[in-house]
C-alpha cells in the first residue's frame, strides 16, 4: 500500500530511477538493437503460409501457351515506339481491341517543381493506355489490374508484350469473375498517379489529366510488370510502396507458393534464399535482406509501379524479371502461367485481401516478421527516452539545493520565466524547419540567378545551406531571453523536448517502422545525454554526426554496401544530393511524406536539442 | 390286411400332402410375413447442403450426389426437399458453367439436367431446415417445399458443411446446434411424422451431431469422429476447388452399386469408408433403432421401392399378422393390460422402448458447505484484521 503515496517509499524509487537511469539506458539501447538484428535469426522467424481462405492452394492448370507471340508483340511494340519517340498509342489501342478489350486513353501532363537529373525531365506530357476485359457472366463490381509501365529506351517492352498476351488468353476464358484492367502508362509513376487519381476522382497533387472514360469497379488488387529481356534467371519481387506502405503479406505468399509450384527462381531484394541459417554466412545473407527492405521501407519511395496503389487500398506488388549468369533459364511462357495463375486465385478472392498481415518485415521470401515481433526493439529504445523524461521530472519536483527561504519566490519567478523560455526556442526550431521545407523550391530562381547551378543543385544546396544555418541558431535566441541560462530552463525545454520526440517518433513507427527506427538509433542517445553540462566541442560533433542530415548519408552508403556496389566518398556525396532531391520530388509528385516529416519536425526537435547543448 | 396298408399308405399321403400344403401355407405366409417386414409405406428425403462460396463447391457436389443416387434409386422429386445453399453450378467462377463435377477429369456431372432444387440460396436457414421437419410452414409454402410425410415414412436425412463439435454452421452466419436437432426429432416422432429415419453428416467432428438425440428409430452415421475432421478427397486442376469430400465420395462409390432390387444391409453401410480411405473414423450409432441393422435393407432408406408380389394363393392376413401384432403389443405395453386407457403422452413410453444410459451429472458440494466454508473465511478475515475493517466494505 501507498507505493506511490508514501513519500518515503516514494524518494526511494526515485532514488532507484536517478541511480540506474543511465545504466538502464544503455542496456535497453544495446537491447533494443540486439532485438532487431535478431529479428533475421530465422527460429524467430515465422514461415509464410496462406491466410485467405478463398484463395486456397495453387491447385489451378495454368495453360498460357503463347510465350513466343507475345514476345513478338513486344519487339512489334518497341519498333513502333521507336518510331513514335514515345508511347506509341494508335498501335496500342488498336492492338487491345483486335484482342477484345475495351480501350480508352487518358492524358496527363505535369510540370515538376525543379528538373528531375536522375530521369531527365522537367515538364511532362504524356498518355495512358488501357484496356478493361468485361467478365462474361459477372455485374462489373470488381476489377484486378495488370500494368506494365512503358519506359524510355530499349526498356520494357516483354512486359508490354506478355500483358498483351495474356489480354488475349485472359478473353477467351469464361472463369473470370471480376474485369480485368491492363494498363500501359508513360512516365512511370507520374502516369500512375495520374491514373489512379483519376479512377478514384481525387485530386492529391495537383496533377493536370483528362478524366477516364471508362471504369471497371473497385479494385481488388494489382500487379506491375517489369520485363526486359526475353528469358529470365529469375523474378524478384518489389513490396515496398509509398510512404512504407506493405501489401498485404498474403500477395507474397502467392508469389511465393506459385514460384514453388511452377519451379521458377524467386528472390526478394534481389537475394536468393538461403537454407543454412545456422551459419554466420547464413544470418548475415538473412540480415542484409532484412535491412535492404528496412532502408527501402524508410525511404518513403515507391520503389515500383504498385506502389501508389496502396494508398487507395488496393493491395498490389511488382514483379520484376532478372537474368543474371545462371544455367537454368525461364521463358515467356512459363512468367506468363505463373501470372495466369496468380490471375486466377485472385479472381477467387471474395473480399479485398485482409485475412494475413499489413505491417511485416521480411528477412528472406519464405520467412516473415509481424509486427508484434518486430515493435518491441522500437519499445526499447523508446523507453529510454520516458525513462529520461521520468528522470527531469524528479529533478524538476525535487527543491533546489541551498535557498530555503527565497524558495517559493524563486520558483514563481522562473516557473513564469520558464515558459517563455520554452516556447521561444521551439518557435524559432519549428520556423527553421518551416524554412527547410518551403524555402529551397521557392528560392531556386534566385539561386541560379547568382550562382552557376543548375535548379537541382541548386535546390539541393539551399536545403543543405538553410540545415547548416540552423546550427548557429543558439547563440541567437539568447539574445532575445531575460532570463536565459537557468538550470530550471534547460530541464524543463529538455523534459518538453524529450515527450515530443518520444510522441514523434512513436507515431512514425508506428505507420513506417523502419523510418522510426533508423531516426530513433541515432536521436535517441543524443537526447538521452545532451545537456549543457558536457563537454561542449566533443559533443557538438557528436551531436552533428548523428543528426538526421548524416542519418540520411549513412544510409546512402550502407545501402550501396548491402547492394553489393559499395561507392566512393565522392560518389557516395553525388548519390546523396541527388537522394535529397528525389525526396524532395517525391512529396510534390505524390504526396510522400518523409522530407516533410524530417523537415518540419525532426529537424527542429534535433534543433531543441542543439540549443540545449548551447544552452549556457 | 391290404385294406389296412391301403388305408395307412392313403393315410401317409394324406399327411404327406397336408404337410407340404401346410408347409406352402406357411412359405406364403413366410413370405407374407417377410413383405410387412419394413413397416414403411413411402420414402422421404431431405438432402442439406449449407456452405456457400466457391471454395466450398465440395458441399454442393456432396449434397447433390446423394440427391443423384436417392433419385436413381426410385425416390421422386416430389418426395425429395433439397437445400442447396449456394449456386456453384452458375457461379461466376465456374469453367464449365452448368455443371457440378463430382470426379476429377470430370467424370461426373452430378447436377444433371433434371435437378429440382427446393430451398436455394439465402433461403437455406436453421430455421427454414427445422420448420421443412417439423412441419411447421406458413399455408402459403408451396407443395415442393414441404416434407409431407406421415407415421409410415422411412426418411434419410443427409446434412453436409462445416460443422464443429455439437454445431453445424449454416451459411457461415449462423448454427444449429445438436440440442435444436434432437429436439426436432423428437417433435417428428411427437407429431408421428416418420416410421424410422436415417440421418447422416458429413462435416467435421460429425459424430457429435448425433450424441443427443433420444427420439427412437433413428439411425445415424457421421464422417468424423469428435477432434477429427473430416477430409476433401480430390481437386480438380481445372476448376481450381475441391471436388468431393472423402466419406460421401466413397458413400456414392457404394451407392453406385446399389440397384433397386439390391439386398444390401446397413452393416454393408456402415463399413463404407474406413479409416484408411477416409483418414477420419466414421462413426455411426443404432441404439435407438428398433430393428437390427443387418436387416435394414439400404433401398428402406435410399430408394424408394414399391413393394407388388403376385401371388395365386390366398394369404389369411389376419393369421399372419396376428403374431407380430401381438409381439409389438407385448413390448409396447408392458404388464398392463391392452384394454387400460393411457393418456396421450404415455401412449407411446419412450422410457421403456429405449434403454439410454443415465447422464452423469456433475457432483456439486452440498450448498450448506459452500456456506459454511464461506461463513469461517470471513470469521478468520475479520479476527486478524479487526473489525473496524468492516466499515470499508460498507
Amino acid at each position: 500500500m501507498g507505493l506511490l503515496s508514501d513519500p518515503n517509499r516514494r524518494r526511494a524509487l526515485t532514488n532507484l530511477l536517478t541511480r540506474l537511469n543511465t545504466p538502464i539506458c544503455v542496456v535497453c539501447y544495446l537491447a533494443g538493437l540486439a532485438w532487431f538484428m535478431g529479428l533475421a535469426f530465422e527460429p524467430f522467424t515465422l514461415r509464410t503460409y496462406m491466410s485467405e481462405n478463398a484463395m486456397g492452394s495453387t491447385m489451378v492448370e495454368e495453360r498460357f501457351p503463347s510465350g513466343e507471340r507475345a514476345l513478338a508483340t513486344g519487339r512489334e511494340f518497341a519498333a513502333h515506339k521507336r518510331k513514335v519517340g514515345g508511347m506509341p498509342v494508335d498501335w496500342l489501342v488498336k492492338t487491345m481491341q483486335a484482342r477484345g478489350l475495351e480501350v480508352y486513353t487518358q492524358r496527363f501532363s505535369r510540370t515538376l517543381p525543379f528538373p528531375d537529373e536522375n530521369k531527365e525531365r522537367y515538364m511532362v506530357h504524356g498518355t495512358n493506355v488501357y484496356g478493361i476485359l468485361r467478365a462474361p457472366r459477372a455485374p462489373r463490381t470488381e476489377a484486378l489490374v495488370l500494368t506494365a509501365p512503358c519506359t524510355e529506351g530499349n526498356n520494357n517492352h516483354q512486359a508490354v508484350g506478355l500483358l498483351l498476351g495474356l489480354a488475349h488468353y485472359f478473353r477467351n476464358q469464361v472463369y473470370w469473375a471480376k474485369d480485368i484492367i491492363f494498363l500501359v502508362n508513360e512516365h512511370d509513376l507520374i502516369g500512375m498517379q495520374a491514373w489512379l487519381e483519376a479512377y478514384h476522382h481525387t485530386n492529391i497533387t495537383g496533377m493536370d489529366w483528362t478524366p477516364l472514360q471508362g471504369r471497371g469497379g473497385s479494385i481488388q488488387a494489382a500487379l506491375s510488370l517489369e520485363l526486359s529481356t526475353d528469358v529470365i534467371t529469375s523474378l524478384d519481387l518489389v513490396l515496398e510502396g509509398l510512404n512504407g506502405q506493405l501489401p498485404n503479406l498474403d500477395l507474397a505468399n502467392l508469389f511465393y507458393a506459385f514460384c514453388q509450384k511452377i519451379d521458377i527462381l524467386c528472390t526478394i531484394q534481389g537475394k536468393l534464399q538461403r537454407s543454412d541459417w545456422d551459419t554466420p554466412s547464413g544470418y548475415s545473407h538473412a540480415a542484409q535482406t532484412m535491412l535492404l527492405m528496412v532502408m527501402k521501407q524508410a525511404s518513403g519511395r515507391a520503389w515500383g509501379d504498385h506502389g501508389l496503389f496502396l494508398r487507395y487500398h488496393i493491395e498490389a506488388a511488382t514483379i520484376k524479371g532478372v537474368n543474371s549468369f545462371r544455367q537454368y533459364k525461364t521463358d515467356a511462357t512459363t512468367i506468363g502461367r505463373l501470372l495466369e495463375g496468380m490471375f486466377r486465385k485472385l479472381n477467387n478472392l471474395l473480399e479485398r485481401l485482409h485475412q494475413s498481415y499489413f505491417f511485416y518485415l521480411m528477412p528472406s521470401l519464405s520467412h516473415f516478421v509481424s509486427i508484434g515481433y518486430y515493435m518491441p526493439a522500437f519499445g526499447l529504445l523508446a523507453v529510454i527516452l520516458l525513462l529520461r523524461a521520468l528522470d527531469l521530472w524528479v529533478q524538476l519536483g525535487a527543491p533546489p539545493p541551498g535557498t530555503e527561504d527565497g524558495v517559493g519566490a524563486v520558483e514563481q519567478s522562473s516557473s513564469g520565466l520558464s515558459v517563455l523560455s520554452i516556447l521561444t526556442p521551439v518557435v524559432i526550431s519549428h520556423m527553421t524547419g518551416a524554412a527547410l521545407f518551403t524555402l529551397p523550391i521557392l528560392s531556386q530562381e534566385m539561386a541560379v540567378e547568382h550562382f552557376p547551378v543548375s535548379e537541382t543543385e541548386a535546390v539541393v544546396l539551399t536545403a543543405i545551406a538553410i540545415y547548416t544555418a540552423g546550427l548557429a541558431l543558439p547563440h541567437n535566441t539568447h539574445k532575445f531571453l531575460a532570463g536565459e541560462g537557468t538550470e530550471q530552463g534547460w530541464r524543463v525545454l529538455k523534459l518538453v523536448a524529450l515527450l515530443y520526440l518520444a510522441v514523434l517518433l512513436g507515431c512514425t513507427a508506428l505507420i513506417n517502422f523502419s523510418l522510426g527506427f533508423i531516426l530513433a538509433l541515432t536521436l535517441v542517445p543524443v537526447a538521452a545525454f545532451i545537456t549543457p553540462h558536457v563537454p561542449k566541442a566533443f559533443s557538438a560533433v557528436v551531436m552533428v554526426l548523428l543528426s538526421p542530415a548524416f542519418t540520411l548519408l549513412y544510409c546512402v552508403f550502407i545501402y550501396q554496401e548491402l547492394q553489393e556496389s559499395p561507392v566512393s566518398i565522392a560518389d557516395g556525396w553525388v548519390l546523396f544530393l541527388s537522394v535529397i532531391s528525389q525526396g524532395i520530388l517525391d512529396h510534390s509528385l505524390y504526396g510522400s511524406l518523409v522530407y516533410p516529416l524530417i523537415a518540419l519536425f525532426v529537424f527542429p526537435c534535433w534543433l531543441l536539442f542543439w540549443n540545449i547543448l548551447f544552452w549556457k | 390286411m391290404m385294406g389296412s396298408l391301403n388305408i395307412l399308405g392313403i393315410l401317409t399321403v394324406s399327411f404327406v400332402l397336408f404337410h407340404f400344403s401346410v408347409t406352402q401355407t406357411n412359405d406364403v405366409e413366410g413370405r407374407a410375413r417377410q413383405f410387412f417386414r419394413s413397416g414403411h409405406t413411402n420414402n422421404w428425403a431431405v438432402l442439406v447442403c449449407t456452405s456457400r462460396f466457391w471454395f466450398n463447391y465440395r458441399h454442393v457436389a456432396n449434397s447433390l450426389s446423394v440427391y443423384r443416387s436417392v433419385k436413381r434409386l426410385g425416390i421422386p422429386d416430389s418426395h425429395i426437399v433439397l437445400m442447396l445453399a449456394d449456386d456453384m453450378a452458375c457461379n461466376h467462377r465456374n469453367p464449365k458453367p452448368a455443371t457440378v463435377f463430382s470426379h476429377k477429369n470430370m467424370e461426373l456431372n452430378v447436377y444433371g439436367d433434371d435437378v429440382e432444387v427446393d430451398y436455394r440460396g439465402y433461403e437455406v436457414t436453421v430455421e427454414n431446415f427445422l420448420r421443412v421437419l417439423t412441419g411447421r410452414l406458413p399455408p402459403s409454402t408451396p407443395r415442393s417445399k414441404r416434407l409431407l410425410s406421415d407415421d409410415h415414412s422411412n426418411i434419410l436425412i443427409y446434412l453436409t458443411g462445416h460443422g464443429g463439435n455439437g454445431f453445424l454452421k449454416f451459411q457461415d452466419s449462423e448454427e444449429i446446434s445438436n440440442v435444436e436437432l434432437a429436439d426436432a426429432f423428437e417433435q417428428m416422432w411427437q407429431k408421428r411424422r416418420y416410421h424410422e429415419l436415417l440421418f447422416i453428416i458429413d462435416t467435421c467432428q460429425g459424430a457429435s451431431m448425433y450424441e443427443r438425440f433420444y427420439s427412437p428409430n433413428i439411425m445415424a452415421l457421421a464422417s468424423s469422429q469428435v477432434g477429427e475432421d473430416s477430409l476433401s478427397h480430390q481437386p480438380d486442376l481445372a476448376i481450381g476447388v475441391h471436388l468431393m469430400d472423402r466419406y460421401t465420395f466413397y458413400l456414392l462409390e457404394f451407392l453406385e452399386d446399389i440397384h433397386p432390387a439390391s439386398q444390401a444391409n446397413m452393416n454393408d453401410l456402415f463399413k463404407v469408408c474406413p479409416k484408411s480411405q477416409c483418414v477420419s473414423t466414421p462413426g455411426h450409432r443404432t441404439d435407438l433403432f428398433q430393428r437390427d441393422p443387418g436387416s435394414v435393407l439400404i433401398t428402406d432408406f435410399f430408394g424408394s421401392v414399391r413393394k407388388v408380389e403376385i401371388t395365386m394363393e390366398t394369404i389369411d392376413l389376419t393369421a399372419a399378422a396376428e403374431p407380430l401384432l401381438e409381439e409389438k403389443e407385448t413390448r409396447v405395453f408392458a404388464e398392463d393390460s391392452p384394454t387400460q386407457m393411457l393418456s396421450y403422452v404415455d401412449q407411446l413410453p419412450v422410457a421403456e422402448i429405449i434403454h439410454q444410459k443415465p447422464k452423469q451429472k456433475n457432483w456439486h458440494p452440498p450448498d450448506g458447505f459452500i456456506l459454511g466454508l464461506w461463513t469461517l473465511i470471513i470469521l478468520i478475515f475479520f479476527k486478524t484484521y479487526g473489525v473496524k475493517h468492516l466499515k470499508h466494505i460498507f
